[in-house]
């Protein structure tokens, strides 16, 4: 067991767990956050995906440890309905999701990746979510929701 | 204008906040707390059991089925409030639970317009001319001078004589009885003295209006089934061997001890890990160490002679389901036949995540919360399982992680509320993800056989398609019985097994016409990992896969263009009707044969494939290309046309169709449940991958068939069934190349390149 102290969406936490515990089932259990959501456990669909620095980490394999003293940001933290991130925005207007388990592997990564590379080709924009699955396979309506949020942060 | 409640609202503001320390409170309570008599019971010849008028004049509709993301929620609003002359944002729809919703059967066959409307549009009806009759004695004017808008009842002839919904009986109940059908599920309905509008007069239906269930997703702010949380709740793991046919020999509890709080829940061969946090069940899942009794030798035959073992395999029923005409004789007559078999395999709900279930189970009731979609029968199977009557079991249906069939979250309602009871505690319990795709129920794997006989001017004058293939339901497609899910099957209760199949959905006006299904015994007869149930349009994606492949055949063998091919035979102005729409959208150019140019290292091909399904008709064109040296094929355009009657909300139906298309790519292109002679080998999403963003289609073109005077029938499903073939022939086009074994994987790719 370790006192682990980090932040998450502004907040400073501090959460008395084993240290290999992965970083989703603090979130989830400890800290009472009904998102990421466990998909995989493995890292290989996204569901889990919260920031950590800036950067998209899967929280299902990420332990506990290696957050310490950092900041984690997850997809309530993105944005809020009156603030809404412009990708939340899009997914609303293009009515993207479905059963939307999977979104924040889907608005997470994408959020990083067009911060960097606001003008991003439709190829680019796939390369950069490779590995992220949707089973309601809503993939069309991702790229238009993408493709309209990039009028809005460029 | 109030603006409307997202769900989660309206139950607070209801009283049905659905987690306090307290326990649940329910929304019936404080709706009864609220008339002015107890509200009736919930029965399906009440009209309170579907429609309820609030203080403020919002009106509530309660749906016996419930929305997984295809627009159920707001379509069902629309109709309703079309109905009733209110505005839409003031309908709100309560949803798959049992204690608020009359067992309409739950997501089902596409049938939640279909079907799951029908009783809704009547009891809206129903609850406006009660209303109506109620103004028009408190105003002393007769119903026929009274108009309605927007929940006010006034004077056509004075504007200030006027009534609102919300004075008339707001918060009250109607203690008005309807006439039942007396079905339960998909089919019930009820009948009313109401004429409910013609589809001239609706101004919301037909609309394309947004969803309400997106903010509540998009910044999570609903809960899901896996964010239930009750006091003194237990997180619970199921220990499922690794290999299939075990029975447990031993178990060394002291192996967790190192964990804390960390116990061995068993009964039988049912075996859990529970603990207080999720990582200690998860951690003792993991550690607990359990020994297993083989019962059968190699249970399954090797993966590589799957179709030869369905093709010798003994059939325990068949049925001809179309039967016309003198087959026998036209084949020996025949000038010329046509022959060819397709293979599908089995395939998983593989969901987003794996199945979750919390189980409350108390001396005075129990309480499931459950992602199964269909609520109503896990109350039956949860009371069957604990041996209490069903109406001590409430069943809530909350979003879970997807859905589409009977998938892993029918098991885990049972799991949960088995734990519950041993444990005494309320039990969460989620799979890990190979809980999720090697142990779901799956999609039938099949062999399908066409052959087909020309007469000498090339005319086919007979038909036959015949599949072979594991039943689409060895296990039942929802959770009412125990012995149709894991736990009971661990607990020792004994299968109980249906034959069903299914023929090609379609209406080629051969001269001598036969389709028919063979069923053969399952691999395994109790708790198989390979054990098969419903996948999103059963057995429709294998069916059509070698039947509208096989057609495309018949029209390359008869020299003739594959979409006048199938014009030639269909005189059905509604089938014929998707075929010329996908095709003239598509700028389909008419060829007799494959394209002939090819040179370069990127084929291009389309090809069009077209079903029915339960009253809707779709047909799609598939545009590919094919990378030769890396075997891999690009879904690139698809054109869609579809016609399910009556549109209820035009955008709503695009997403739904799109979504069926690129489900329906990943099947055709990558789905296949591996396995070796004791178990499933697909375990996680290497194992079996899923469509990824990067094989996703450039542009799907989506041509909506609006017929109002047709009554509406499915869109869940349709779209589907109709992507493997469009692809295959697509395929063909580019190549000169058939392939007739799903998935069409690049290795598969390469190997008939490299054979052509």
């Amino acid at each position: 067991m370790a006192s682990i102290k980090f932040a998450v969406d502004g907040k400073t936490v501090t959460v008395n767990a084993d240290p290999n515990m992965p970083l989703l089932y603090a979130l989830r259990n400890d800290l009472k956050m009904s998102n990421p959501h466990f998909g995989c456990g493995l890292a290989q669909c996204g569901a889990c995906t919260v920031h950590l620095e800036g950067e998209p980490v899967r929280s299902c394999v990420m332990p506990l440890s290696a957050v310490a003293g950092k900041k984690v940001t997850t997809l309530q933290g993105l944005g809020t309905p009156e603030k809404p991130h412009p990708l939340q925005a899009a997914y609303v207007e293009e009515q993207v999701p479905q059963c939307g388990y999977c979104i924040n592997g889907w608005i997470m990564t994408a959020a990083a990746f067009l911060k960097k590379k606001p003008k991003a080709t439709d190829a680019e924009i796939r390369d950069a979510l490779a590995g992220l699955k949707c089973r309601c396979a809503t993939h069309a309506a991702i790229m238009r929701a993408i493709k309209r949020a990039q009028t809005q942060m460029a | 204008m109030n603006a409307p409640l997202s769900r989660r609202e309206f139950l607070k503001a209801s009283g049905a906040l659905i987690v306090t320390a307290a326990g649940p409170a329910f929304i019936g309570e404080a709706l009864a707390q609220t008339a002015a008599g107890a509200k009736p019971p919930l029965v399906p010849t009440e009209l309170d059991s579907w429609v309820a008028i609030t203080p403020d004049g919002r009106v509530t509709a309660f749906f016996g089925k419930m929305d997984m993301g295809q627009s159920l929620d707001i379509a069902i609003a629309q109709i309703v409030a079309d109905e009733l002359d209110v505005a839409v944002d003031k309908v709100d729809v309560v949803m798959g639970d049992t204690a608020l919703t009359c067992n309409q059967g739950g997501a089902s066959g596409s049938t939640g317009i279909q079907s799951g409307a029908r009783p809704l549009r009547n009891a809206a009806a129903e609850a406006r001319r009660l209303l109506v009759h109620s103004a028009s004695q408190k105003l002393g004017l007769p119903a026929e001078q009274l108009r309605v808008d927007d929940g006010v009842v006034s004077a056509v002839s004075d504007p200030a004589k006027k009534a609102s919904y919300a004075e008339l009986i707001g918060g009250r109940h109607f203690h008005h009885q309807v006439e039942w059908n007396k079905q339960i599920g998909n089919a019930m309905d009820i009948k009313v003295q109401a004429n409910p509008k013609s589809p001239s007069e609706y101004r919301i239906v037909g609309k394309s209006l947004t969803r309400r269930d997106l903010p509540g997703k998009v910044y999570r702010t609903e809960k899901y089934v896996t964010d239930i949380s009750l006091p003194k709740m237990l997180h619970a793991r199921v220990i499922r061997c690794a290999r299939a046919a075990c029975t447990v020999a031993g178990i060394d509890e002291s192996s967790i001890k190192r964990v804390k709080g960390a116990r061995v829940v068993r009964e039988k061969d049912f075996v859990a890990v529970v603990a207080d946090h999720e990582w200690d069940a998860v951690r003792a899942s993991r550690m607990l160490k359990i020994s297993w009794n083989e019962i059968k030798k190699d249970p399954f035959p090797p993966m590589a002679e799957i179709y030869d073992h369905i093709r010798k395999a003994p059939v325990v029923k068949r049925e001809d389901a179309v039967k016309k005409g003198d087959l026998e004789g036209a084949f020996k007559t025949a000038a010329k036949v046509v022959e060819a078999e397709y293979e599908w395999p089995f395939q998983s709900h593989a969901s987003m995540g794996p199945g979750c279930s919390v189980a409350d189970v108390r001396a005075d009731g129990v309480t499931v919360w459950t992602g199964s979609q269909k609520p109503h029968f896990v109350q039956t199977g949860v009371a069957r399982l604990l041996g209490v009557p069903p109406e001590k079991v409430r069943a809530i249906w909350v979003a879970g992680p997807g859905s589409y069939g009977r998938n892993d979250a029918g098991d885990a309602a049972l799991d949960a509320a088995l734990l519950s009871k041993l444990t005494g505690r309320p039990v969460r319990v989620q799979g890990m993800r190979s809980d999720g795709i090697a142990w779901d129920p799956k999609g039938p794997a099949s062999v399908h056989r066409g052959r087909a006989a020309f007469d000498a001017s090339g005319k086919v004058i007979g038909y036959e398609f015949i599949s072979k293939g594991f039943s689409r339901r060895n296990i039942d497609t929802n959770e009412s019985d125990p012995r149709d899910s894991l736990a009971g099957m661990s607990i020792g209760l004994p299968p109980k097994p249906s034959i069903d199949f299914g023929v090609p959905a379609e209406a080629y006006g051969f001269d001598s016409k036969l389709l028919a299904w063979e069923v053969i015994p399952p691999l395994l007869d109790a708790s198989s990992p390979l054990r098969s149930s419903h996948l999103r349009d059963p057995v429709g994606p294998q069916i059509q896969f070698g039947s509208e492949q096989f057609i495309d055949e018949l029209a390359i063998a008869a020299g003739e263009d594959p979409v006048a091919f199938r014009l030639k035979y269909l005189s059905a102005p509604r089938d014929a009707a998707v075929i010329k729409a996908a095709a003239e959208k598509a700028g389909w150019q008419p060829r007799q044969a494959p394209r002939a140019a090819r040179s370069g290292d990127v084929l291009s091909g389309r090809g069009i494939a077209y079903a029915q399904r339960n009253g809707t008709l779709v047909a799609v064109v598939a545009e590919i290309e094919v990378e030769r040296k890396s075997g891999r094929i690009w879904g690139k355009k698809f054109t869609v046309a579809h016609d399910c009657g009556l549109i209820i909300n035009p955008e709503g139906l695009r997403y739904t169709i799109e979504g069926n298309v690129v489900q329906g790519l990943s099947r055709t292109l990558f789905e296949e449940v591996r396995f070796d002679r004791e178990k499933v080998t697909s375990v996680d999403w290497l194992s079996y991958p899923i469509l990824e963003i990067r094989d996703a289609p450039e542009a799907i073109e989506v041509v909506l068939i609006n017929r109002p005077e047709i009554a509406p029938s499915g869109a869940g499903e349709p779209s589907i069934r109709v992507v493997p073939a469009a692809v295959a022939n697509a395929f063909f086009d580019a190549t000169g190349v058939r392939l007739r074994r799903a998935p069409l994987t690049p290795e598969r790719v390469k190997a008939a390149l490299a054979r052509a």
